[in-house]
């Protein structure tokens, strides 16, 4: 709570300041800005390719109709204003009329419908657009969006990277299936947003440069922003620290953060990925032996000690998590059944749940990983529950298809898992909790819970208008979920933001990276 | 006539073990549980089950076992390596894109190596008790012996971030502006690291063979002969001495050719060199079963180029090789 206070204090001050125009120091235009990304980028169209390693180019090619503050204060952009019906079902947008694409032609409503049909035929997340039926485009700049359901969580949806406006004059020569193999998606790219595609090499660097025409006044400050492409995390920490790379984002390794941390003209900082709201947690198949039985559930969370996760694994760098909500969401629920260490209570539970200690054992349970990173993690695991008398083994993967595959065909008994919420509840979170998901593939409901009230309350929840009402909603499921355990919420992804001292006004929203750059610029 | 023949059985070999490797690698890749349409959907944090099995659809990964290698060698045969599923590319071009990279970085590598590596190999023969002989052993044994992700790392740290000398990844500095030789030396600038650390491991290898061989070579009846008819010691290694002992160093290189892939691999990954190797490691993560294929089939081409070459060159050193006995 306290980290959210600070947040929004933060976000107060600074929209305040942007609002008065009382910065301590006037933006200044020019500059290239040198910037890095972990992983090598498959697509950079942003309609049809979500994920955060596009989100940053993506959201810099393209614009959406919002952009959020960072107090999750839905803010205009390509829409400078938009009305919901009172009913929920219509969602007006009014775009902004001097808005053009890089090649000069005007963004009007015909291409937002455009892109509402593209991203809900190629998009991987389906929950965004499910229920907007059709686009109604009355005039050019007005483009009204029919639901067959009231959906709120429209609202994040059409903000970072996930509502991409792409040109139909560009992209709607093949079907629209057929959009995400389109062979401009990487080559000549004809965007929206504020910087637009000078050069990418795949495996080396995406270089952007400054769309003079954009449709906001003076912006970018920027001239130009180098993606340099470094995959080894050592490489990048050099690269920061002798002022190669002056921003990256999505920096994970508690070592490495802690030492750049010390670094005199470096900030390191944890703001900016609530949007993403990136998740760590034990999964625990609920379909299965043991673990069927919640009792066996809640003796595996007194067991596993969170602290030591935090402070010893994670190295302090990583906040805890109680639900399946990220703690930076105005949705998150702090004061659920935390689990503080309790072997007696553990073998209590065990006891009752009828698993009697036999010798120093009462049953045994697998558990999985997926990557590398998280090994310690289910080490620790492991010998965390031998206490209790539950012995685990330790299933490694080959790579991440083979995990994969066996959490979609939920064939585990516990395994590490990170999920990402992805803005609203309804994109990321159900996903994990409701019945019908079960069993979908990877990051579905691969635990095989199934909780009739929990079901009832995403459903009220997802079509819930009243703020209110909604987070009231959301506050039950989190209660229940983290009573009956289907997963034991353990903390957020310790992603870190790096930016040297040169930088002025870092993305530090709640989409970090993923959203436009515009108003980032270089000191002299 | 002999070579030519000889030639041509190679050539017939070389197809039968390329399209062995293609089906045997398909094949193991097919086996192990999970596709592309996972990695795709991980680089997309996450995808409902109908795009998965649009993914799957889309690239044919619903057909069975069969008709999906069917489809894939018919393919080759036409010299069409296919589609990378990951990066919605032709695998030619995604290989033809980084193929410069990795042979530069290899090149400059083996032939520094190799050079160095025979200068410091005669040294320590001609002295095999002295301090430079066992300066040698050492730097030999450190070079061959120190994992590469650790020594890369120790030069980043020492000269890219200690003393600024060198940058830290990639092959060139896409933010300055200049000519040719601007950008030669940018890319100069940025292989010294790389090379230094790849070259380790076949510096070691070389300066070890060549003080074996040298030594051999020094202790024959013809040197003492040479000695006896009081040419000069200098005279007596270069000209007499060298040109025998170099055959097992040349075989050794050849075979090293192997090596474009394998042995960039890590340094490729340390120092983000955007080469082969880099995009073998990637696609494997990936699942991606047409890069791997195709780089398959080009490191496979590589090594049977390579040791053509080696056998040529072998020819030319040591007159017996090949010729009528």
């Amino acid at each position: 709570m306290r980290i959210l206070f600070k947040g929004l204090m933060t976000a107060t001050v600074l929209a305040s300041m942007l609002a008065t125009g009382a910065q301590s120091e006037e933006p200044k235009r020019g500059g290239t800005l040198v910037t890095v990304l972990g992983t090598n980028v498959r697509n950079l169209n942003s309609a049809v390719q979500s994920g955060i390693v596009t989100g940053f180019p993506g959201a810099q090619l393209f614009a959406s109709p919002l952009r959020y503050d960072e107090d999750w204060t839905p803010q205009p952009y390509l829409a400078e204003s938009w009305e919901v019906s009172d009913d929920g079902l219509k969602v007006t947008l009014h775009l902004v009329h001097n808005a053009k694409f890089h090649d000069g032609v005007p963004i009007t409503s015909k291409d937002v419908a455009f892109s509402v049909d593209v991203i809900k035929a190629n998009h991987p997340f389906k929950a965004m657009f499910a229920p907007v039926e059709s686009v109604d485009t009355p005039d050019d700049y007005t483009a009204i969006l029919n639901l067959s359901q009231p959906h709120p969580a429209l609202m994040l949806a059409m903000s970072g990277q996930l509502m991409s406006i792409i040109p139909q004059h560009i992209y709607g020569d093949v079907p629209i299936e057929e959009v995400k193999t389109h062979p401009r998606n990487n080559k000549d790219v004809v965007g929206s947003g504020p910087f637009k595609l000078a050069e990418f090499v795949s495996g080396q660097h995406v270089i952007l440069e400054r769309f003079d025409d954009f449709f906001i006044e003076g912006r970018p400050y920027l001239d130009k922003i180098v993606m340099r492409i470094i995959p080894d995390p050592a490489a990048r920490a050099i690269a920061y620290e002798n002022g190669e790379v002056q921003m990256g984002a999505f920096e994970l390794l508690p070592r490495i953060i802690n030492r750049l941390k010390k670094v005199d003209n470096l900030t390191v900082t944890p703001e900016g990925y609530g949007g993403v709201g990136p998740l760590d947690w034990l999964a625990m198949n609920t379909q299965r032996g043991p673990l069927k039985d919640v009792r066996v559930r809640k003796a595996i969370a007194y067991a596993v000690d969170k602290n030591f996760i935090l402070k010893a694994l994670m190295q302090g760098t990583a906040v805890e998590s109680k639900t399946g909500i990220h703690p930076d969401s105005p949705f998150y629920k702090d004061d659920v059944e935390n689990y503080a260490v309790d072997l007696d209570k553990a073998n209590a539970l065990l006891d009752e749940a009828g698993f009697p200690m036999n010798g120093d054992s009462r049953f045994s349970l697998t558990i999985d990983f997926g990557w590398a990173d998280v090994k310690p993690q289910v080490e620790y695991v492991k010998a965390a529950l031998k206490k209790v008398g539950i012995d685990v083994q330790v299933r490694a993967s080959a790579d991440f298809p083979t995990w994969a595959k066996r959490m979609g065909d939920m064939d585990f008994d516990m395994s590490w898992d990170s999920v990402f919420n992805w803005g609203d509840p309804v994109i990321g979170v159900q996903r994990t909790y409701i019945s019908t998901n079960i069993g979908k593939g990877v990051w579905s409901n691969t635990q095989g819970y199934s909780n009739a009230r929990v079901d009832e309350l995403l459903e009220l929840a997802a079509v819930e208008t009243d703020a209110e009402k909604r987070k009231a909603l959301y506050a039950e499921f989190q209660t229940i979920i983290a009573d009956e355990l289907p997963v034991y919420h353990i903390n957020a992804l310790p992603y870190h933001t790096v930016y040297n001292d040169k930088v002025g006004n870092p993305p530090l929203g709640i989409w970090g990276t993923s959203t436009p750059i515009d108003m980032t610029y270089l000191k002299d | 006539m002999a070579f030519l023949q000889s030639f041509l059985i190679r050539t017939i070999y070389a197809v039968i073990l390329l399209a062995a490797v293609l089906v045997l690698n398909f094949s193991m890749m097919h086996l192990a549980p999970g596709d592309v349409a996972d990695t795709i959907s991980q680089s997309m944090g996450g995808a409902d089950q109908a795009v998965l099995d649009q993914i799957r659809a889309d690239y044919g990964l619903d057909q069975p076992f069969l008709v999906q290698l069917g489809r894939y060698m018919g393919n080759v045969a036409q010299f069409n390596l296919g589609y990378s599923f990951f990066y919605n590319a032709p695998v030619t071009e995604l290989i033809l894109q980084r193929l410069p990279a990795t042979l530069l970085l290899v090149f400059v590598a083996q032939i520094l190596a190799l050079g160095i590596g025979v200068i410091l190999g005669v040294i320590s023969a001609r002295k095999p008790n002295g301090i430079a002989s066992h300066f040698v052993t050492m730097l030999a044994l450190f070079g061959y012996s120190a994992p590469v992700f650790w020594t890369g790392i120790l030069l980043l740290i020492a000269f890219s971030l200690k003393i600024q000398w060198f940058p830290v990844a990639g092959m060139q500095d896409v933010t300055i502006e200049g000519g040719f030789f601007v950008h030669a030396l940018d890319i100069a600038k940025h292989l010294v690291l790389p090379v230094i650390t790849l070259g380790s491991i076949f510096l070691a290898l070389y300066s070890r063979l060549s003080r074996a061989t040298m030594m051999e070579v020094l202790g024959s009846d013809y040197v003492r002969t040479a000695k006896a008819k009081g040419l000069s010691e200098r005279e007596v290694v270069y000209k007499h001495a060298l040109k025998n002992s170099l055959s097992p160093v040349i075989t050794l290189a050849g075979l090293q050719f192997s090596a474009v892939i394998s042995g960039a691999v890590l340094v490729e990954a340390v120092f983000s060199w955007p080469g082969l190797g880099t995009l073998a490691f990637q696609s494997i993560i990936a699942r991606d079963t047409p890069t791997i294929l195709g780089i398959l089939f080009f490191s496979a081409l590589v090594v049977i180029v390579g040791n053509l070459l080696t056998d040529l060159a072998l020819r030319f050193v040591d007159p017996r090789v090949g010729g009528k006995r």
